[in-house]
């Protein structure tokens, strides 16, 4: 069965504060899901008071001045600091979102809440195992398939209009926000590809370069793969680069329909 | 043993069934046609609060509404035989449980749609 409560050692734990340095001005507090895989313990939640007035405002750098000045042990995944690699998706006040996009000012009044991605296996802290969603990427192989070879002196050419298809699904980074958002996947992620992997499955059945669309489909039309979308549209509402994988995933049932009818 | 197969083995799974849009298709024909019976099923709901049981018989038995009568409960067990094996295919992992399960819904579904097409059947046939 689904499981709604967590296992005993998952249950968390009050953890450590970590108070402001004497004379901070601007404080603000932060609570930060803590978990090791060597001590083992319970997950535990750390509560650290950051002056604002010497940090940046995204809550990445909250995170980053925290790990510098405060807690070395705070484990966190960050690369790029602006929104295009992806790293730093974790559940911000719980809403999944990107730490180097989210400015602080715009977390509710009160404790910044931050955990790691819902429903996924932790590493470390806000390190969650994303090799299933890995996986499950590469199971659709997204890479351009043809039969036809390219032609010897130019690219394979798109007109615009077709190339303008193509928007609202490029830009997806793969941070895993939405995939983990859905409830759906939470429940079945063993089976359901989710929207991430399905807004990519989109990408190359839209291209009008690609050759294996009625492959893509098939490979698609399944109960579980693609079916235990049911709509519930939260992939729409958490996506950091403000993506609509719902529409995609409705394009590609639309698709199944259409070739059937 | 399981860590000596890789990630992608275990996300390819059995692979795709290459079924699933019938299962689509089909409640969404059923919810329209639930959709448009159901504005008409409310109404006889209400004519036959006002009658007495023989008004009641009659009023069923009247050929248009013995018609939509039929649609109407094939399609409410139809469509919610539908709903209920995605609901325990979302909820029940355990496999035994799930097959019990999927069996027992669809038979009291068929169940539930055989008696009430009997009934309208009985009372149309009889006046």
């Amino acid at each position: 069965m689904a499981e709604f409560t967590l296992p005993k050692n998952s249950k968390i734990k009050a953890g450590k504060h970590f108070p402001a340095p004497a004379g901070a001005s601007n404080v603000r507090t932060f609570r930060i899901y803590r978990w090791s895989p060597d001590d083992g313990a319970n997950p535990r939640v750390d509560t650290y008071d950051v002056d604002l007035s010497t940090c940046g405002p995204m809550v990445l750098d909250a995170l980053i001045k925290i790990k510098n000045e405060i807690d070395p042990t705070v484990t966190f995944r960050r690369s790029c600091r602006e929104g295009i690699c992806g790293s730093c998706a974790m559940n911000i006040d719980g809403t999944n979102t990107l730490a180097c996009t989210k400015a602080i000012a715009d977390c509710p009044s009160g404790d910044v809440k931050i955990y790691p991605l819902p429903h996924m296996p932790v590493v470390k802290d806000l390190v969650p195992d994303l090799t299933q969603f890995y996986a499950q990427y590469a199971s659709i192989k997204p890479w351009i398939r043809t039969q036809t070879p390219p032609p010897p002196d130019k690219e394979r050419l798109q007109s615009k209009e077709d190339r303008a298809k193509l928007d609202g699904l490029y830009e997806c980074i793969l941070c895993a926000c939405c995939t983990t958002s859905c409830p759906s996947y939470w429940w079945n992620s063993d089976r359901y590809l989710g929207p991430a992997v399905l807004l990519q499955a989109y990408r190359w059945i839209v291209d009008s370069r690609d050759e294996d669309t009625g492959a893509r489909l098939d490979e698609l039309e399944d109960p579980f793969k693609l079916y235990r979308c049911h709509t519930i549209m939260n992939c729409a509402r958490t996506c950091p680069k403000g993506l609509n994988p719902a529409k995609a995933i409705a394009e590609i049932k639309k698709l199944i329909v259409e070739r059937t009818t | 043993m399981s860590q000596l197969r890789t990630p992608l083995k275990k996300a390819l799974g059995l692979g795709s069934a290459k079924h699933g849009v019938q299962h689509f298709i089909t409640q969404r024909v059923t919810a329209v046609a639930l959709l448009l019976l159901a504005g008409w099923f409310l109404w006889t709901v209400l004519s036959v609060l006002h009658l007495d049981y023989a008004g009641a018989r009659a009023l069923v038995a009247q050929p248009l509404n013995a018609v939509l009568m039929l649609a109407f409960v094939v399609a409410v067990f139809w469509h919610a035989q539908l709903g209920l094996q995605v609901v325990i295919e979302d909820y029940v992992h355990t496999h035994g449980l799930q097959i019990v399960l999927q069996i027992a819904v669809k038979f009291l579904c068929f169940l539930g749609a055989a008696a009430s097409v009997l009934a309208v059947i009985r009372i149309a046939l009889q006046g």
